[in-house]
């Protein structure tokens, strides 16, 4: 079955004419499954191979470089057609990106990007953490349209980028709006119990009813401080407005529930432009930007957060 | 006869009470409102009833620390034996059992991963440190595998109530440690077990020709850490409505340790005091709450909590003991001169 | 209290300065004295008993010479200059050096890397492993061992080791070699072995300082002899002026009951308990062994003959791989130490720390052990009940204690186990077992525990006790069993028992010759 397909790839690629992306095949080195987003980001990765007729070859590293490497090596044994890498470090890649680029074989680059010189890899497909950020800032700041608001920010793990870009993009919104001020941020560690247990201890140092706002870096911290807010006897997404970052299906239940106001989508479908852009590049060599920014899009009261939530309930969050 | 023992025990924990005077000094410094308590939602609520309430995890594992370490063992697995019990949990309400039915199978997991523990302890004579670091390792996995990586989030209001719920406006969590602690507490002293168990820690084999059954003994305490664990995970999973393999209790087995350590319990075994143990857990989380409360940015946290932590095991450290003993000593009552050798009772000297 | 200073001497030919003088030494511990203004002069070319019961301080005496311990009051003055070593490592640097009863030395390194650990002979920076052999070879001839320095110190046995142990200290230090309690564990050609490296160090000009509680010995090998009694100096004496009776006096400060002892016959009560064929291979050859009530079985025989071996099975302590016992004639089942207790059985080990006392556990926890593992956790024994059943045991016994509460460990070797018989006789025992009860404790306690050895028996119960000591076992034996090469080689009944007759069957073996 394998060897058929490989065979056939072979043929196509052979082909004088090879516009039909049918029987590609692609390897994807993914990092494990470490959270619920990495779970629905394979979930979604095969799903969007499945439509396009790709064979997906999927390799879990769990967590580990030298598996990644030894996978992508395979893959390029195997000659497969292309390579999705979600890496789990940034240095280290340059050897095996030679490798596959002397067997002509494009990767592309997933969720985060490499220290490497960027003719090894056709285009990195990534969010833009500081945009995250910045559009929770700006809903923040339109949302409350000029009136005071203490806000409160809950980090993710001290040190780690996304906690340091979502509190950067989140700051620049609010640059120059002198009614937000944000009074107090602490790290949650992007979990749910942390989320809850600083909330709790905000909501006393600072009183409940003198915060206006939270603004979590993930929505897990957000779900574990809705509860704390509940808890205090006061009503999240009324009292307090929310806004976190990722959109994960708990997060649109809490917006359909009005528990929470905003969160901006981390979207698991990171493998749709990759696999766009591999298949033009394949097509007639079309060669995207180095760089594809997946698009951070906000989710509101306004949006209908029951079927999202239904869409992606069994993405494997 | 009763008056005695509180007694013993009061002289036992009087360190460990004063340095959590301190720390929740500390906390009124940094907060003055910190010991503001009111009823809030049907709930007490104030930042004492936090710390009591965030201690419960640490606590609960503590209890059977306490024990595994009295018997020169240590239990490396309670973390991820946390993330199975709240992921069975989590999975059996989900599946639509009842929330006792969830609690029993939680409790029933962590017994077994107490036995395991225990049978590679005893049985096997597998280091104590290696034997629970394959659960240690393993469990989380077994918790995904259960969760099927996700945060398996759960609506069971009987199940939510066992950590988030109050009792008579106490939350739950902190009845439930206190009632746990004060009941093994009370039943390893007021059986004969807590003797025999400090016999195993202090010396294996002259306990074995004692006639105590320690292959037994030892089993059952690693049970009892997985009971633990166990409830300490479920009520992490009922507070937060979800079960997350991955974070649920992580690194806690460190704290329930340190809590057992700042107890003043020794870790090569011996006398026990989970009175002491669970005082060590109330003071690991007043820190917790000094670190929240002061507004600090989250980078001087961990910097924070290690200095405080250092402080509070160098005034337990022998050597900083022996001072205060001898400064203690040589206050009031007046001590014989005995710098000047006295030749005449030297009887020796005389001939030379 | 002193005795009368007229006695004290000091040995011929010590009219130079003292290598070592200590005045005045005081140790104070919480709650005790242990050394009260105790003084201590050693001279060069002098063996220098140090006697004393358990807890009389002659360990701590040595701790604060070596400064492992820091004296509280005193003066220390080696060669004339005063010192205060502050750890053991300054203390040998000084040329103060110590060897202890349990070798301290690394079973793993070779002879010569235990010699010149932390001083190797170095060669261009790196240890010349060569130079090092040789030097060990050339030094240890000197002590009389003609060993294989770069063979692991473990082959060799612990008289070889503890000279291993001595040469290191002395060339180390070359002052002062203070010997604690080196022949516990040394039989009688070891001790010998021993004796001719002290010798050859006495005529080198070292001071000695030679701890033991073999009074034999202490004549033997000494020229002085100090006497501590609870902390304080009772009184220094040249050998060769007093007898044997004259310092166990000071020692006690009483005088010993004589040990003559009346031996019923082999009138023997009902039988107890019949062993068949017991044995575990590469242990011990099975034996076979009848038990009558109100009957003491004497275990005789040289170390590692196989006495702890067969105390060990008979308690389920070791595994049997074969044999059958029967009591009161019914077959019973004895694989573990629990087994042996239910059926009434109690074994005082060979190896009081490691086997005996739980140290950290109270003397009152310690008392009651056996009894409450026996009752199981689930009844607890009543605090009235325990505290009457330590308390009993400490007046019959006369266990000497501060508190009930104290760490077993804090007690004296004796009186430790006292407390171990103790918590046998609390389980009210029809089979004791006694394996060298009288190992490495006091003339008094000594002197106890076999009285109460008779008093057992004639109260009826039926004991096994293996022991080193021939006076001993003539002492309350009505039977004696030897024990060589791990098998039984004869038994001595009546009349037969005797210290000559017992020595014999030890030694009648055609390799060893006539002992």
């Amino acid at each position: 079955m394998n060897i058929k397909t490989t065979l056939l790839a072979g043929a196509v690629a052979f082909a004088p004419v090879a516009g039909f992306a049918a029987d590609l095949t692609i390897g994807f080195s993914q990092i494990g499954s470490e959270s619920g987003w990495r779970a629905a980001e394979t979930t979604v990765t095969k799903q969007q191979a499945e439509e396009r007729g790709i064979d997906l070859k999927f390799a879990d590293a769990q967590q580990k470089q030298e598996n990644q490497i030894k996978a992508i090596r395979s893959f390029i044994a195997q000659g497969v057609d292309g390579i999705l890498i979600a890496p789990v470090v940034a240095t280290g890649w340059d050897e095996v990106l030679e490798e596959a680029k002397d067997a002509d074989i494009p990767v592309v680059l997933m969720d985060r990007t490499v220290d490497a010189p960027d003719d090894l890899y056709l285009t990195a497909v990534t969010s833009d953490l500081v945009h995250e950020g910045n559009v929770a800032g700006q809903w923040l700041v339109d949302e409350v349209a000029g009136a005071d608001c203490r806000v409160v920010e809950l980090q993710g793990t001290t040190g780690s980028s996304p906690a340091i870009d979502r509190k950067t993009g989140f700051e620049q919104a609010l640059e120059g709006h002198d009614n937000l001020e944000i009074v107090r941020s602490q790290t949650g560690d992007f979990t749910r119990s942390q989320g809850k247990v600083v909330m709790e201890s905000f909501l006393k140092a600072e009183g409940g009813e003198n915060i206006c706002a939270l603004y979590a870096h993930n929505d897990d911290m957000a779900v574990g401080a809705i509860q704390a807010i509940k808890e205090a006897g006061l009503k999240p997404g009324e009292d307090i407005k929310i806004v976190s970052i990722d959109a994960v299906p708990d997060a649109h239940l809490a917006i359909a529930n009005g528990e929470m106001n905003a969160t901006i989508e981390l979207t698991p479908n990171m493998a749709g432009p990759a696999l766009d852009a591999m298949e033009a590049y394949l097509a007639d060599g079309t060669m995207p930007p180095k760089w594809i920014q997946t698009e951070s899009k906000l989710y509101t009261a306004e949006d209908d957060n029951k079927a999202v939530y239904e869409m992606k309930k069994d993405l494997g969050y | 006869m009763m008056a005695g023992a509180v007694q013993g025990l009061l002289k036992r924990i009087m360190p460990q009470l004063v340095i959590l005077a301190a720390a929740l000094l500390l906390n009124f410094i940094v907060f003055p409102d910190f010991f503001h308590v009111d009823f809030r939602n049907g709930r007490l609520f104030g930042n004492i009833i936090d710390v009591l309430n965030r201690g419960a995890p640490t606590a609960l594992l503590c209890i059977g620390m306490t024990l595994v370490i009295a018997t020169r063992g240590i239990d490396l697995s309670v973390g991820a034996v946390m993330a199975i019990a709240g992921a069975t949990a989590a999975s059996l309400v989900v599946d639509g059992h009842g929330w006792f039915t969830a609690l029993i199978g939680a409790l029933a997991t962590g017994a077994i991963c107490g036995f395991w523990n225990g049978i590679l302890v005893a049985v096997l004579r597998i280091q104590p440190i290696v034997a629970t670091l394959v659960l240690m390792v393993a469990g989380r996995g077994v918790a995904q595998l259960i969760t099927e990586g996700t945060i398996l989030t759960f609506l069971n209001p009987g199940l939510i109530r066992l950590g988030a719920g109050t009792i008579l406006g106490i939350p739950t969590a902190i009845v439930i440690w206190i009632c746990l602690g004060a009941f093994v507490a009370f039943a390893v002293r007021r059986t004969a077990l807590g003797m025999l168990i400090e016999s195993i820690g202090i010396n294996e084999a002259s306990s074995r020709l004692a006639g105590i059954n320690s292959r037994v003994l030892l089993v059952c305490v690693y049970l009892v850490s997985g009971l633990c664990a166990a409830l300490a995970g479920v009520i992490v999973a009922a507070d937060i409505k979800g079960a997350d393999a991955n974070n649920a209790g992580l690194w806690l087995e460190l704290d329930a340790i340190l809590a057992v350590v700042i107890g003043g319990n020794s870790l090569l075994g011996g006398r026990f005091s989970i009175v002491a143990s669970l005082i060590g857990a109330l003071i690991i989380q007043s820190v917790n709450s000094v670190i929240l409360l002061s507004g600090m940015p989250p980078e001087f946290n961990l910097v924070i909590k290690a200095i405080l932590i250092l402080g509070i095991l160098v005034i337990q450290s022998p050597k900083v003991s022996y001072i205060w003993y001898m400064l203690r000593a040589s206050g009031p009552q007046p001590q014989p001169d005995r710098k000047t050798p006295r030749p005449h009772r030297a009887t020796e000297e005389k001939t030379q | 209290m002193t005795d009368d200073t007229a006695q004290i001497a000091t040995p011929p030919g010590a009219q130079d300065a003292p290598m070592l003088r200590a005045i005045g030494i005081s140790k104070f511990f919480p709650g005790t004295i242990a050394l009260d203004d105790v003084a201590l002069t050693l001279h060069r070319g002098e063996v220098h008993a140090l006697l004393g019961e358990n807890g009389a301080g002659k360990s701590t005496l040595i701790k604060c010479l070596t400064g492992a311990y820091k004296r509280d009051a005193g003066v220390i003055e080696l060669e004339g200059v005063a010192i205060t070593p502050t750890s053991t490592a300054e203390s040998q640097h000084l040329g103060i050096g110590t060897v202890y009863q349990e070798v301290n030395l690394l079973p793993n390194l070779t002879v010569a890397e235990n010699l010149y650990l932390g001083r190797q002979p170095m060669r261009g920076g790196l240890v010349s492993r060569r130079r090092m052999v040789a030097e060990a070879r050339a030094v240890l001839a000197d002590y009389g061992l003609d060993v294989d320095p770069g063979e692991p110190l473990t082959r060799y046995s612990v008289a070889v080791q503890q000279v291993v142990a001595i040469a290191r200290a002395v060339e180390m230090s070359g002052k002062v070699l203070i010997l604690d309690e080196p022949t516990a564990s040394l039989d009688r050609d070891e001790v010998q072995l021993l004796f001719s490296v002290i010798r050859k160090l006495k005529a080198r000009g070292l001071a000695i300082v030679f701890v033991t509680h073999f009074l034999d010995q202490v004549f033997e090998i000494s020229d002085r002899a100090t006497v501590l009694r609870n902390g304080r100096v009772v009184g220094t004496r040249l050998l060769n002026t007093v007898s044997q009776h004259d310092i166990v006096t000071l020692m006690l400060g009483r005088q010993l009951e004589a040990k003559v002892h009346d031996r019923q016959g082999g009138t023997a009560g009902e039988m107890l308990l019949e062993v068949a064929d017991l044995g575990k291979r590469g242990m011990l050859e099975p034996f076979s062994l009848a038990l009558h009530k109100g009957e003491v079985i004497g275990l005789a025989g040289l170390l590692g003959s196989g006495r702890t071996e067969m105390a060990n099975l008979l308690f389920g302590a070791v595994p049997a791989d074969g044999g059958t016992l029967r009591m009161h004639g019914k077959e019973i089942r004895v694989a573990n130490p629990r087994d042996a207790v239910r059926h009434g059985f109690a074994l005082c080990p060979e190896d009081r720390k490691t086997e005996g006392i739980v140290g950290d556990l109270s003397v009152r926890d310690n008392i009651v052990l056996a009894l409450q593992a026996r009752q199981g956790w689930m009844r607890p024994i009543p605090r009235a009940k325990v505290n009457e059943i330590a308390e009993h045991y400490v007046r019959t016994l006369d266990i000497r204690l501060a508190s009930l509460d104290m760490p077993i460990r804090l007690l004296s070797g004796g009186n430790q186990q006292k407390a171990l018989l103790a918590r046998w006789l609390a389980t009210s025992p029809d089979f004791l077992i006694l394996d060298e009860p009288t190992r490495g404790i006091d003339v008094g306690a000594h002197a106890e525990i076999i009285a109460l050895i008779e008093t057992l028996r004639e109260r009826g119960m039926s004991l096994l006790v293996a022991s080193s000591e021939m006076e001993e076992l003539v002492a309350y034996s009505t039977r004696v069993i030897v024990l060589r090469d791990r098998r039984q080689v004869a038994e001595l009944t009546g009349a037969q028992i005797t210290a000559d007759n017992i020595v014999h069957a030890i030694a009648d073996d055609p390799a060893r010759g006539a002992a």
